[in-house]
């Protein structure tokens, strides 16, 4: 993987914001941004501690060529996905897409911070949706819970248990998905093949992009 | 004019006067006290049937003066419109009825309001003349229009598309002046994506086929004396004999020069390769759309622009405003560079980017060609190696050691205006003459600004300027006026603006001039008293020479005749009567406003005993902003004490100190001065007025501790035409003051 | 024949046993009542969810909503699609967008769903539940069918995010959307004022920062109880589960002592409309709305 980052950095040059534009979801956006920070004035995490830099200066930061400081930031990944920067934006710029397809594409590259946990939730949850096309909530959470261990977790669970037993007395938790039981699409099958072809053009897309930087 | 005065009162019964007003009473102090010939009543006086019946007396019955005791003066003008007859109007709707509770205890006090608002209305207008007009008019119709930049153009093509000749005077060899020098300008149509062309050839050929305009170039102004409809102005041009035109009005456009780029050597001024816009331009029009090239012939690759160089600047020492035009001129010069070639470099650099209009689609459109933009303050440009270092503070990351390595520097270092002779600056002023025998004055050796109309005109031979040089004028509500009357100035030397705002500009301005022409060969005024044929008139007789008059008026109407008397110049007067305010000897009236025209009003007002426990306090009112905001308080039905009595005056400029000490003498229990707002942001509709009659009225204390008398009696209050809801309540808290205070001792005296 | 047929997308989390599916429940009965056919699309698959972007990538989550839309298209012709889930709806109209302005990317996602042997000819429209309320049907045709009107009761309206941005409902403002509070009143009850009303519950972070998102759903309950809201009312299935599940850990935390129900409008509906308790699928509240309980014994 740093062996693309290398790759990468070599053939954008010292241009990062071209870099983004190309690679990352609605990177060429990026450059319109006006700096103006409603966006981050907006965003819900920006009362929460932890978080390096509001969409403001990351836009600012890829304009300075701030490269290996933007992509290895944990800053995209506090993203809630609640579009409240992206619906005042006064430039329409799409910023919860491009925060997205940043931390998309520091992921691809391998400088997505360790251990994220909002990274970790997004591999578990497409590996989990698309491995029989819909969600398994049961297998969802507890990879989740066991991301650290089998001792992390099960003290997370007991953590959780009044939580899920809840749920679980609603009817709104069927433990007996644990056991491969759950929602399965049929063609499970065509699923993985679409799922295959498209991850290899969007690859090639990108390559492509590259290639001509 | 008839040679009899009759004298007549029409008091209105209509609008709820009736029910709330004894108007029997009233009709009998028109005839006791006001000592009207005649006095009718009316149940709809503005009604056809009621203005036919006060026209019927002026026609037949020879009528020659009307006190009319119905609404406000400033309602039902249309109406109550009797060109050559003299009317004064009694307030009894917005002055009494509207602002006074509708109940039994009140009815006694809101009675002796209306029956002084009558008496007051009859003493005014036997105390006036129907003004006959000014007989000292010119009918010139010629606009001269100083400058042939883009404002100066636009100001002659759009007079004469108008209909009018005009005279355009440009001091350099060529029209265009700075627009002529861009090889593009900013857009100004849709889609407002790319620059366009500056625009000046077609100027310059619609003018050179238009035969109502005469260019002069390589001209300068020598002199100009006279007034609105007949300035006669010497130009004086190069290498020919001065010539002498007949002026009906001036548009004065001469721009700006760019700040000196050599006064910011931290910024890199004076650096091989740092320049200003004017010198990116000149760049850019040498490379015609190929590749732009440094003087040394280098190919820039990387261009930074510093905005604000020089501007916005708080230490004092640089222009401390916003040139307005910088922002896009950058965005358009950074198109230059990626237009020519997508990978050059170009970064502005920026504290707030300003793009006024469709200047943000500009902007946007600059984002897409990848123009990058940041948020830094510059705080120091070297050069190094081949090119320069741009150090800065960015202010987004908040790094303070950010820089940017460039081959090219522009600094946007903004517009000071060309604006002349600072008139009230002694430095700037030109030395007096020195007299026979003495020898001349030793030469300055710092640079003078040259004056550019020479006006002969006793207060200076430029038009007064405002802050940072541009030139003065009411920025709301007369932005072109300045304060000389049928001068206006347009484009960069009156604020900053760009080209567009300034074609605008320019054509607003030739639309007032071109008004100024035609009211002043009626004899008419300017605004705002628009119209008004009254000017003022003086006894040269009583007159001590003191110059109070010629010093103060605002609009330098006022020069000095060969004996150093006041020499009005009618056509230049705005007719604000502050030099009949200013006049400590009261010579100088107007037919329909006068010293005698107020101060009978005053003394017309019924005085109660001592005992009576009822105050009465004198308004005297600015009728711009002041007097409405009376009457909107009445039409909002916000009540106010019953012990006033409001006197509209046209501007505190006017008022004379004399009324004052009269209203305490004759025993008044308290005097409310209410004007607009003076001072850097002031709204006097005469500028200077309510300035100079503020200061004049300060030193009344001094005359009230003579008197033994509280100087809280007389109060200056700022009012503006917004305040129709806190202005009732300044009333009442002041008459309640007063009511504290005790009656004056000067009653029944 | 019914009087609207739409081709109905319910996601994971309305499935049986799953953690919304007493949001279907209702939704069922609540459609029943307004004679509203929805024909589940057959072999719907996940549409992926905001969450999943950085391990997806950008084609792969077009690709499993078109794989959605090819499916309506062919087996429910001419029928909208219908999501009651927010971000099902969100992310199937996200697809659609930019399918329908990005050609290259519509002729990838067609060469990825030729592998499952679909093709798309053309995207049906997407709508939410609440828009086919609202739009297609309109208020008065909702409060026709109103039996037993929620007198005297108090709902905070939560809007929330993903309904509501980026395309939310037709007409309604951003900061203020009222579309619930309609909803509410169509049904009889009262819809309280208050400032949290489209704040942002965490969404998917509840799971991966659930100290911060537990933080901003604190202050969407509380902003409610200081509103006099008795119930929470929400149409979005993880606004529902984050508002409602977490308030015992909240209290353990901030010392508070929230106990606020979080339903569904399609639950309060469903009750208006004469149903049970049952058919509204308040069995399936992990917060018992037992004010609802007694009122749809009555």
């Amino acid at each position: 993987m740093s062996n693309m980052n290398e790759q990468m950095a070599a053939k954008y040059k010292n241009n990062f914001l071209k870099e983004i534009e190309e690679q990352a979801e609605m990177g060429d956006w990026v450059k319109m941004c006006m700096q103006c920070g409603v966006c981050s004035g907006s965003c819900p995490t920006n009362f929460h501690a932890g978080w390096d830099h509001p969409p403001q200066e990351i836009f600012m930061m890829i304009r300075a060529g701030k490269r290996e400081e933007v992509l290895t930031s944990n800053s995209m990944w506090q993203c809630t996905s609640c579009y409240n920067c992206y619906v005042r934006c006064p430039r329409k710029v799409p910023i919860t897409h491009i925060m997205h397809g940043i931390a998309e594409y520091a992921y691809r590259l391998g400088l997505a911070p360790k251990m994220q946990p909002s990274l970790h939730l997004s591999q578990t949850f497409w590996n989990n949706a698309t491995k029989h096309g819909r969600v398994n909530e049961v297998q969802l959470t507890q990879s989740l819970y066991f991301k650290d261990g089998i001792g992390a977790g099960i003290k997370k669970a007991m953590e959780m248990k009044d939580v899920a037993l809840g749920l679980v007395k609603a009817k709104r938790l069927n433990i007996m998905e644990a056991l491969g039981g759950g929602h399965k699409c049929k063609d499970v099958d065509g699923i993985h093949k679409m799922l295959a072809k498209a991850k290899e053009l969007e690859a090639k897309r990108k390559a492509g992009k590259a290639a001509g930087a | 004019m008839a040679a009899e005065k009759k004298h007549a009162a029409y008091i209105c019964s209509g609008c709820g006067l009736g029910e709330r007003l004894d108007i029997d009473a009233l009709e009998g102090v028109a005839k006791k006290d006001g000592k009207m010939q005649v006095v009718r009543t009316h149940d709809f006086l503005c009604s056809q049937g009621g203005v036919a019946m006060i026209q019927n007396d002026i026609d037949n019955d020879g009528v020659t003066h009307v006190a009319i005791a119905a609404c406000s003066r400033r309602a039902k003008t249309e109406a109550f419109n009797f060109p050559t007859t003299a009317i004064s109007r009694g307030n009894l709707r917005e002055g009494v009825i509207w602002v006074r509770p509708d109940t039994d205890e009140a009815r006694e006090t809101t009675q002796e309001m209306a029956e002084d608002y009558v008496r007051m209305a009859c003493a005014e207008v036997k105390a006036m003349t129907q003004p006959a007009g000014n007989p000292n008019t010119g009918t010139v119709k010629t606009l001269l229009v100083v400058g042939g930049g883009m404002t100066g153009m636009t100001a002659a093509l759009e007079a004469s598309k108008a209909g009018y000749k005009v005279v355009l005077v440009e001091k350099t060899g060529a029209l265009g002046g700075w627009a002529a020098k861009l090889y593009k300008r900013v857009p100004t149509r849709e889609p407002f994506k790319a620059p366009q062309d500056n625009g000046v050839a077609d100027l310059v050929s619609q003018i050179e086929a238009d035969s109502n305009i005469k260019v002069y170039t390589n001209a300068t102004i020598a002199k100009t004396s006279g007034a609105p409809g007949r300035f006669k102005v010497d130009i004086a041009v190069e290498s020919g004999p001065t010539v002498t035109e007949d002026i009906g009005a001036i548009l004065q456009a001469t721009g700006f020069n760019l700040y000196d780029v050599n006064k910011l050597p931290q910024l890199g001024g004076g650096q091989a390769n740092v320049v200003d816009q004017a010198g990116l331009e000149a760049l850019a029009r040498a490379a015609n759309g190929g590749a732009i090239k440094r003087a040394d012939g280098k190919e820039v690759k990387s261009v930074v622009f510093v905005q604000c160089a020089g501007q916005r600047d708080t230490s004092g020492e640089h222009l401390s405003y916003c040139s307005g035009y910088c922002c896009n001129t950058s965005i358009k010069q950074a198109m230059y560079f990626k237009d020519n070639n997508p990978d050059i470099d170009t970064v502005v650099l920026f504290t707030d980017l300003r793009t006024p209009g469709n200047g943000e689609d500009f902007y946007r459109s600059a984002q897409n060609k990848g123009v990058i933009f940041s948020k830094g303050v510059v705080s120091g440009v070297t050069a190094s190696g081949g090119g320069c270092t741009v150090k800065f503070h960015d202010l987004i990351l908040d790094d303070k050691n950010a820089q940017i390595d460039a081959d090219l520097v522009v600094l946007a270092t903004g517009a000071v205006p060309n604006s002349g002779v600072n008139i009230d600056n002694p430095v700037d002023a030109p030395a007096a003459a020195p007299a026979e025998g003495e020898a001349p004055a030793a030469p300055v050796v710092e640079e003078k600004p040259i004056s550019i109309l020479n006006l002969d005109y006793r207060q200076g031979p430029d038009v007064p300027q405002f802050k940072y040089g541009f030139t003065d004028s009411h920025f709301i509500c007369f932005p072109y006026e300045t304060r000389r009357t049928g001068i206006y100035t347009a484009g960069p030397v009156r604020r900053p603006m760009d080209i567009a705002q300034a074609q605008e500009d320019a054509t607003g301005a030739a639309m007032k001039a071109i008004q100024a022409m035609e009211n002043a060969g009626l004899g008419k005024a300017a605004h705002p008293r628009a119209g008004d044929l009254s000017f003022p008139s003086v006894r040269l007789e009583g007159c001590t020479q003191c110059k109070r008059c010629t010093v103060e008026c605002p609009f330098g109407a006022i020069d000095e005749d060969e004996k150093r008397f006041p020499l009005f110049n009618e056509s230049r007067c705005r007719r604000c009567g502050t030099c009949m305010g200013a006049c400590p000897v009261r010579v100088i009236s107007f037919e329909n406003y006068s010293v005698n025209t107020v101060g009978a009003q005053i003394k017309a007002v019924n005085i109660p005993d001592e005992f009576s426990e009822k105050p009465r306090i004198l308004i005297l009112a600015c009728e711009n902003d002041a007097y409405p905001a009376l009457d909107m308080a009445a039409m909002n039905r916000n009540e106010y004490s019953a012990w006033v009595r409001a006197i509209p005056v046209r501007c505190l400029g006017s008022v004379n100190t004399i009324w004052i000490t009269d209203a305490l003498n004759s025993g008044y229990d308290g005097v409310m001065l209410m004007g607009c707002k003076h001072g850097e942001d002031y709204q006097c509709h005469f500028v200077k007025g309510s300035e100079l009659g503020r200061y004049r009225l300060s030193k009344v204390g001094d005359t009230l501790k003579g008197m033994n008398l509280e100087t809280e009696r007389v109060f200056d209050m700022e009012v503006a035409i917004t305040d129709m809801d806190t202005l009732p309540k300044k009333i009442n808290e002041y008459a309640e003051m007063i009511q504290g205070f005790g009656p004056s001792p000067f009653k029944g005296f | 024949m019914a009087r609207k047929e739409y081709a109905f997308y319910p996601g994971c989390s309305s499935q049986k046993g799953a953690s919304a599916s007493n949001y279907l429940t209702s939704v069922e009965s609540m459609c029943k009542t307004l004679d509203i056919k929805i024909t589940e699309i057959p072999d719907w698959n996940c549409c992926g969810a905001s969450i999943s972007y950085a391990e997806a990538g950008e084609l792969p989550r077009h690709a499993m909503n078109a794989r959605n839309f090819a499916l309506a298209e062919s087996n429910l012709p001419g029928q909208d699609i219908v999501a009651t889930c927010a971000a099902c709806w969100l992310g199937a109209r996200e697809s659609k967008e930019r399918l329908e302005h990005n050609d290259r990317l519509m002729a990838d996602t067609q060469e990825a769903l030729k592998e499952a042997g679909l093709n798309i000819k053309t995207i049906p429209e997407i709508k939410h539940m609440v828009e086919v309320l609202i739009e297609d049907l309109g208020y008065d045709e909702l409060k026709k069918p109103v039996k037993k009107p929620l007198n005297g009761m108090k709902f905070a309206g939560y809007v929330g995010c993903q309904t509501n941005r980026p395309f939310g409902i037709h007409g309604e403002s951003f900061e203020n959307p009222v579309y619930l509070d309609k909803l509410i009143e169509t049904v009889g009850g009262e819809a309280t004022p208050y400032d949290q009303k489209v704040t942002c519950c965490g969404g998917a972070l509840a799971f991966s920062e659930p100290d911060k998102a537990q933080a901003q759903i604190k202050d969407i309950i509380e902003a409610a109880y200081d509103s006099g809201a008795e119930m929470l009312v929400t149409p979005c299935p993880l606004c529902q589960a984050n508002t409602e599940v977490y308030q015992g850990q909240i209290n353990k935390k901030y010392g508070t002592k929230f106990q606020m129900p979080v339903l569904y409008y399609s639950q309060l509906m469903t009750l208006a409309y004469g149903g049970s308790a049952k058919e509204a699928g308040l069995d399936g509240n992990v917060i018992r709305a037992r004010k609802l309980e007694e009122f749809a014994g009555k």
